[in-house]
C-alpha cells in the first residue's frame, strides 16, 4: 500500500506547472478569444515539445508510454491554467481509445498525435456536442452503439458557442457512409472507458480550477480594503473560502484514486471516477460560488480574471456525464447487495 | 503508488480480525459514562493490552507492536467492523501517551505508559477552563513551585472521562506574570489528591461523560510535569497535533456508520423515498466516507515516507465532525416518528443506536477547538488570508 507519487511524477507536475503558468497566462487566454479558431498551433508545438501530447502514446510510436496515473496531476495543472488547448482530451481519451482500438488506426494516428501534427476528437453519446471538432484531423464518434473514425471532410460542423468562451462545441452530422470501427461488446466497453477518462479528466482540471480560485479570491480579499481592512481578516470571508478549501482537500484523493483504478483497469474504475468527479466538481463549482462572493462586484465582471476558472468549472461539472449519470452510477453500485461498503471494503 | 495491500498487511488483518471473533464480547457493554460501564471499558482495555492490541502503534518494549499508520488503519477497520467497545481510555493513548514518548522523562515514560496501557489508570484532559474554551491561552488556573510540589488552585471544565478516571492531564499557569501561551506548564495531575473536587456533568443523553475539577491547593510532585516549565504550549500542541488527530478519528468510524446508513435506507426505502432528498444524503454520506478513507490513507502513506503535515490537517476535524452529524441526521429522518425514542421504549422498533449516534454528532463541531475556530486556522494558516 503506498498511496503517494512518486519524486518524478512530482517533479514532472512542477516543470509542467511551471511552463503553463509562464505561458498560458489569462491575457493570453482573453487573446484566444478575438481569435478564428480559439486554439494556437504554436502552443500546441510547444506542449508536443515538451512531450505532452504523446504521454500516454505508447514509446513504438514516438510517445512516452506513460499512464493515466502519470497524467492526473499534470490535468490537475492544465485546469489551474484553464488550458484551451484540447491537451487533456487528447491525452485521456483520444490517444487512450486509439490505443484500444489498435490496429492500423492507431498506428496511423498515434505517432502523428505525439508529435504535435494531429488532434483527434472524441465524442460519446454523453456528449451532446463534440469539444475542439473544428480543429480536429480525425474525429472518433459513437453513433448508433458503434465507433467511427471519420474524417473532416466526412462530416459537417455546427457551432454551438458555450459560456466559457475557451471551449469550442461543434454538433457533427455525418455525412458520409462509413463502416464502423468497433461496434457491440467491443464498442460498448470502448465507450465506458473513454467516458470514464472523460469524467476523469474533468475531475482532475476541477481540481485546479478550484486551487486557481482559491488562490484569486485569497489574493484579492488580501488587497481590498474596507473599513480600514482587508476584507479578507473578516471570519465571513474567511470562512467562505475555509469551507472550499476542505472540500477541495477531501477531493483529491479520490480522485488520484480514480487515476489509479482507471490506469489499472480495475473493476471498480466506474464508480471510483463517478465518485472523483461529482466530488471534485462540486469543490469547483463551491469555489466558484465563494470566490464571486468575496470578490463583490469585481467578481461579476468580464474584466476581473476570475470568470475565465468559474466558467470553465461550470461548464465541466455537467459534461463527460452530468451529476445525475454519475450519482446514478454510484447509487447502482451502492444499493446493489454486493457492494462492498464500510471499514476495511475501500481497497478490497 | 500502489493500491494494494502487501501480504504481511493483508495477514496483519486476518490476525487482528480472528483475536477481535475470539474476544470482543458478545454483548455490547454498557456505556462507559456510568460507574458499570466504566469498570466494564476499563476491563476490556486490559484484555486488549494482554493480547498487545491495546496500542498496535506503540514500540514492543512498551506493550506494541511498532505499527506503522497503515497497520494503524487496517487494525481500526478491523475493530470497528467487530463492533468492538469503544476506548474508555482514548485521552491516554491517543493523545498523552504520544506527547509522553516524545516530551516525557524515561522515569515518566516508565511509570506511566505502562498502566496507561493497560487501562488500570485511566486518564482525563484538563484543557478548558470557565472562560477559557475556544480562547485556550486565557488559561487562569494556577501552579506555583514550592520546593518540589506544585500547589495548584483554580478550575478545569468539560475535563472528558474525569467522573471516574483516575488522573487528568492539562495546562496551568506557572508564571503569574504571563500571558497568553507564555508562563504555562503541563502538569499530570492525581484525581485522587486531597483538594480535588470533580463535579459531574451531565451531557445531551443525561449521563455524566465530562465533569468540572476544582483545584484547591492540590499538591502535584514535580515529577509529574510533563516538559519544561513554561513550556505547556508547545507540549499541548503537540498533543492536539494532526496525527494523534489521525490516530483518534480513524476513517472506519464512519465508513461504517455510513454503511449502517445505507442498510438503514434499503429497509425502508419505500417510506424514505417520499423525501428525494434522503436519497441524495445517504449517496453523500457513502462518498464523504470514502473520501475521508482515501484522504487519511494518503496522507498516512504521505507520513510513513518522512512527510510532514501542515496546516491542511485543520480540514480534517471540519470534514469528519460535519459528516458524522449530516449521516446522523439523516438517519433520523429515517426513521420518522420512530427516531425520538429511547432504544428500550416498547416502539422502538429497529431504531438501533442512531440516537445515541445522533446525540454524541452533535459534540463533534464542538470539542476539540470548534469549527469555527478551525476554519480561522484554514483561512490564516493554510490559505495565508490577513489576520
Amino acid at each position: 500500500m503506498d498511496f503517494t507519487f512518486s519524486e518524478d511524477q512530482r517533479l514532472f507536475q512542477e516543470s509542467v506547472r511551471d511552463f503553463l503558468v509562464k505561458e498560458v497566462t489569462p491575457e493570453r487566454i482573453r487573446r484566444g478569444w478575438e481569435s478564428e479558431t480559439g486554439r494556437e498551433d504554436g502552443l500546441w508545438a510547444q506542449l508536443a515539445e515538451l512531450g505532452l501530447t504523446g504521454i500516454t502514446v505508447p514509446e513504438e510510436y514516438g510517445g512516452l508510454g506513460m499512464s493515466e496515473l502519470d497524467f492526473v496531476l499534470l490535468a490537475q495543472e492544465c485546469g489551474y491554467v484553464a488550458l484551451p488547448e484540447p491537451l487533456v482530451h487528447t491525452v485521456l481519451v483520444a490517444v487512450p481509445l486509439l490505443r484500444e482500438l489498435g490496429g492500423e488506426l492507431a498506428a496511423a494516428w498515434l505517432p502523428k498525435i505525439a508529435a504535435g501534427e494531429a488532434k483527434v476528437a472524441v465524442g460519446l453519446g454523453q456528449n451532446l456536442l463534440l469539444e475542439d471538432a473544428h480543429v480536429a484531423d480525425l474525429l472518433l464518434l459513437e453513433r448508433d452503439s458503434a465507433l467511427y473514425a471519420l474524417t473532416p471532410e466526412q462530416v459537417s460542423l455546427r457551432h454551438n458557442e458555450s459560456v466559457d468562451p475557451s471551449r469550442k462545441l461543434y454538433a457533427v452530422e455525418v455525412t458520409a457512409d462509413v463502416a464502423p470501427v468497433a461496434s457491440g461488446g467491443q464498442a460498448a466497453a470502448l465507450v465506458t472507458s473513454a467516458l470514464d477518462r472523460g469524467a476523469l479528466g474533468c475531475a482532475a482540471q476541477a481540481l485546479g480550477l478550484a486551487q486557481r480560485m482559491i488562490d484569486l479570491s485569497v489574493q484579492y480579499t488580501s488587497e481590498r480594503q474596507q473599513f480600514g481592512k482587508p476584507i479578507g481578516s473578516f471570519q465571513a470571508v474567511k470562512h467562505h473560502m475555509a469551507d472550499v478549501a476542505v472540500r477541495l482537500e477531501y477531493a483529491k484523493a479520490p480522485v488520484h484514486r480514480a487515476a489509479y483504478a482507471v490506469a489499472n483497469a480495475e473493476v471498480i474504475a466506474p464508480q471510483a471516477v463517478s465518485h472523483a468527479k461529482l466530488v471534485a466538481c462540486e469543490a469547483a463549482n463551491l469555489a466558484a460560488k465563494h470566490s464571486i462572493q468575496v470578490h463583490g462586484a469585481m467578481g461579476y465582471t468580464w474584466e476581473v480574471d476570475l470568470h475565465i476558472f468559474m466558467k470553465k468549472a461550470w461548464a465541466l461539472s455537467n459534461t463527460w456525464g452530468d451529476p445525475g449519470f454519475h450519482k446514478a452510477r454510484v447509487a447502482d453500485y451502492i444499493f446493489s447487495d454486493g457492494a462492498s461498503l464500510g471499514a476495511g471494503g475501500t481497497f478490497s | 503508488m500502489n493500491l494494494a495491500y502487501t501480504q504481511e498487511q493483508q495477514a496483519f488483518r486476518e490476525e487482528v480480525r480472528g483475536w477481535l471473533a475470539d474476544n470482543v464480547p458478545a454483548t455490547p457493554l454498557e456505556s462507559f459514562d456510568t460507574e458499570e460501564g466504566f469498570r466494564q471499558h476499563r476491563a476490556w482495555e486490559a484484555t486488549l493490552n494482554a493480547g498487545r492490541w491495546g496500542m498496535v502503534t506503540w514500540p514492543e518494549e512498551l506493550g506494541g507492536r511498532g505499527c506503522d499508520l497503515v497497520e494503524w488503519l487496517i487494525f481500526e477497520e478491523e475493530y470497528y467492523r467487530a463492533g468492538a467497545p469503544l476506548r474508555v481510555n482514548q485521552n491516554g493513548i491517543f493523545l498523552l501517551g504520544p506527547t509522553l514518548m516524545e516530551y516525557g522523562t524515561e522515569e515518566q515514560k516508565a511509570r506511566i505508559l505502562p498502566k496507561m496501557a493497560s487501562g488500570e489508570e485511566v486518564w482525563s484532559q484538563g484543557w478548558s477552563e470557565p472562560n477559557a474554551g475556544s480562547d485556550m491561552a486565557a488559561i487562569r488556573s494556577r501552579a506555583e513551585l514550592v520546593g518540589d510540589k506544585y500547589i495548584i488552585n483554580g478550575q478545569k471544565t468539560w475535563s472528558t472521562r474525569a467522573v471516574w478516571a483516575d488522573w487528568c492531564f492539562g495546562m496551568f499557569r506557572t508564571d503569574p506574570d504571563s500571558e497568553r501561551h507564555h508562563g504555562l506548564t503541563f502538569i499530570l495531575v492525581p484525581l485522587d489528591s486531597p483538594g480535588i473536587t470533580v463535579r459531574p456533568i451531565p451531557q445531551l443523553d443525561g449521563l455524566p461523560g465530562f465533569a468540572e475539577i476544582f483545584f484547591d491547593n492540590v499538591e502535584v510532585s514535580v515529577d509529574n510535569r510533563l516538559g519544561d516549565e513554561g513550556a505547556g504550549w508547545r507540549v499541548a500542541m503537540a498533543t492536539a497535533g494532526f496525527e494523534r488527530g489521525l490516530m483518534l478519528r480513524s476513517p472506519a468510524r464512519f465508513q461504517e456508520t455510513a454503511r449502517r446508513l445505507v442498510e438503514l435506507y434499503r429497509e425502508n426505502r419505500e417510506s424514505a423515498d417520499r423525501d428525494p432528498s434522503l436519497r441524495d444524503a445517504v449517496i453523500r454520506a457513502y462518498l464523504d466516507a470514502e473520501s475521508y478513507c482515501l484522504a487519511t490513507y494518503q496522507t498516512a502513506c504521505r507520513l510513513s515516507q518522512g512527510g510532514r503535515i501542515g496546516a491542511e490537517s485543520s480540514t480534517n476535524k471540519i470534514f469528519w465532525s460535519e459528516l458524522d452529524q449530516n449521516m446522523h441526521t439523516t438517519a433520523m429522518s429515517i426513521l420518522g416518528a420512530r427516531a425520538e425514542l429511547l432504544p428500550h421504549a416498547p416502539e422502538a422498533k429497529g431504531v438501533g443506536s442512531w440516537l445515541d449516534g445522533f446525540l454524541f454528532s452533535q459534540s463533534g463541531p464542538i470539542y476539540a477547538g470548534t469549527n469555527e475556530i478551525q476554519r480561522n486556522i484554514i483561512a490564516e494558516r493554510m490559505l495565508g488570508m490577513p489576520r
